[in-house]
């Protein structure tokens, strides 16, 4: 079990000078399993992403992503992320932006054409692969986000409130095409949000984290569809999924989860 | 392209402008000027300080010195002086430019340097063209490079490119570092290196800075280049020829603004040349977040 882990957090501390933004991390994220991090503002969600992807070194404790130390993870390739912002650069196209991370690792220019088509064609922008970025509506641009982090085929994505910024509708939709696209590459993902229904919808496990210092209160099992029918899910799936009872069922309890940690 | 038409028409639209304030100063100011008690507050109208506009262009196509054995018409010596004085001023916009850019991927890389030098690199704009030019024609002629002596025309250059460096530094500076933090993050985790991060980042965010940059280093450089051209003395070029003529202003005004206009026609095709880098690098000029 241990080899096949995306991720392994193991008595992680992180501070800021006095700031405590971590603290007595354990976290497991199985591969292709969907783990969603849920908490007050502050409470170092972003931080232990962060730390994930070495951006952050940890104070203390050990992390390990995808079997390696994280630094050596981050120059394997073995993550993908995406931010709020989609982040895109403008004056790239839209493919040549999806390239980004194999046009930095030296690709050459055939093959990685080939991979941003069909990374495109996944996130259904085939049309717009010769579009500027500013062209876009905004769950447009964070689809291209998404394909950009996908593009090296990583073991792991990386999200830090991703959909934070579109509106509700677009919102569900792109939650629908994340669970397809999570289950057509069987990527492991660790996804940062505010939104209870989106963690449950989405995850596998929902980690529910308080504030000062940070760390997890609880972990509650999600509502994610089917693994088996990930590949030919449908929107309608998913749809079933927000409307059964074992879905508010889970809201509550996340709910609860984060009430306790704020009384705490 | 309607566009380009645009700023064409603009551009000659301002000159008639300018031709028509011009005649039309001469024609409501007194023919002497204004004075009141000893001072005077405008100048003086008349043909002898202010010709008209179409004796200036009829000068043009004059020889230089009537009645000279073989005689070039002005417009050709104006057109060879500005050509020399161009080729100087591009040399040191290119020469200031690499320097600039250079100076300021070295702070960019290391911010200790940009610490240690960027104050230098301000003070070093107060210090006076006039005061520098005849330091640097001095130094220059003690120096001899694989046996070619330095030339009065290296001196011009050097000092062109003075005056461009700076604005050239400070631009690519800025440039470098305008990516927003999220983007180098993103870099980060794709675990690029300062050379990846440099060329497909930061230098493609740099040109919103950069183009302005290079617009003022232009016109710098040519100031610089007909300045330095008078303050050492050096022949050949449309800051010289300025002075020449204007020894003679008295007998000849005419000549003198003639030599102007082809400093101000030397100014424009500067401007346009860098014009054409800014259509260049279209796709690279919203880049600005
Ligand atoms: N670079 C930093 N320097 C100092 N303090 C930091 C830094 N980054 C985060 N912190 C602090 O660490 C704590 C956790 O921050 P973090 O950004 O991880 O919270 P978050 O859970 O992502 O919040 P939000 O939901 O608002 O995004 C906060 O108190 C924050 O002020
Ligand atoms: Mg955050």
């Amino acid at each position: 079990m241990k080899g096949t882990s995306a991720v392994e957090l193991v008595g992680v501390d992180k501070d800021f000078g006095e700031v405590n933004a971590l603290s007595g991390i354990e976290l497991t994220i199985g591969g292709g399993e969907f783990v969603s991090l849920i908490g007050p503002s502050g409470c170092g969600k972003s931080t232990l992403l962060r730390v994930v992807a070495d951006l952050e070194q940890p104070s203390a404790g050990t992390v390990t992503v995808g079997g390696k130390p994280p630094r050596q993870a981050r120059v394997d390739q073995e993550y993908g992320i995406a931010f709020q912002q989609a982040g895109l650069l403008e004056w790239r196209t839209v493919a040549e932006n999806v390239e980004l991370p194999l046009h930095v690792h030296g690709m050459a220019k055939p093959q990685r054409q080939a991979r941003a088509a069909e990374l495109l064609e996944l996130v259904g922008l085939a049309d717009f692969a010769g579009s500027r970025p500013s062209q876009l509506s905004g769950g447009m641009q964070q689809r291209v986000a998404i394909a950009r982090a996908l593009a090296p085929s990583p073991r792991l994505l990386l999200m830090d409130e991703p959909f934070g910024a579109l509106d509700e509708m677009t919102r569900e939709r792109m939650q629908a095409e994340l669970l397809r696209i999570a289950g057509e590459t069987g990527a492991a993902v660790l996804f940062v949000t505010h939104s209870i229904p989106e963690a449950v919808v989405l995850s596998d496990r929902v980690v529910v984290m308080s504030p000062r210092p940070g760390r997890i209160t609880e972990i509650v099992t999600g509502r994610r569809p089917a693994v088996g029918k990930a590949a030919e899910l449908d929107p309608d799936d998913v749809e079933d999924v927000r409307e059964s009872s074992a879905f508010f069922a889970a809201i509550t309890a996340v709910r609860e989860a984060l009430r306790k940690g704020h009384e705490a | 392209m309607r566009n380009r038409t645009r700023t064409v028409v603009t551009a000659v639209a301002a000159f008639v402008l300018l031709g028509a304030l011009w005649e039309i100063t001469k024609l409501v100011l007194p023919a002497a000027g204004v004075t009141v008690g000893d001072i005077r507050l405008l100048p003086r109208t008349d043909d002898a300080a202010m010709p008209h506009v179409w004796t200036v262009l009829a000068r043009l196509a004059e020889p230089e010195v009537a009645g000279a054995a073989v005689a070039r018409p002005v417009w050709l010596a104006v057109l060879a002086g500005a050509a020399f004085t161009l080729v100087l001023a591009v040399g040191g916009l290119a020469l200031g430019g690499v320097l600039g850019a250079l100076l300021a991927l070295v702070m960019q890389r290391f911010a200790l340097v940009e610490r240690a030098t960027l104050p230098y690199v301000v003070a070093s704009q107060t210090v006076p063209l006039i005061a520098i030019a005849p330091l640097v024609a001095g130094w220059g002629g003690k120096i001899a490079i694989f046996g070619w002596s330095w030339q009065p025309w290296a001196s011009v250059m050097v000092i062109s490119s003075y005056l461009a460096f700076f604005p050239i530094a400070v631009g690519v500076l800025r440039g470098l570092g305008s990516p927003a933090r999220a983007d180098l993050e993103l870099f980060r985790a794709m675990a690029a290196g300062w050379w990846t991060t440099l060329l497909r980042l930061r230098m493609p965010a740099s040109v919103p800075y950069v183009v302005p940059a290079v617009r003022l280093a232009a016109a710098a450089a040519v100031v610089g280049a007909i300045v330095a051209e008078i303050s050492t003395g050096t022949r050949g070029g449309i800051g010289r020829l300025i002075i020449e003529y204007a020894q003679s202003a008295t007998a000849d005004p005419s000549r003198t603004y003639a030599a102007i206009l082809g400093a101000v026609v030397l100014g424009l095709v500067v401007a346009a040349v860098v014009g054409l880098l800014d259509v260049g690098l279209r796709r690279y000029r919203g880049s600005v977040r």
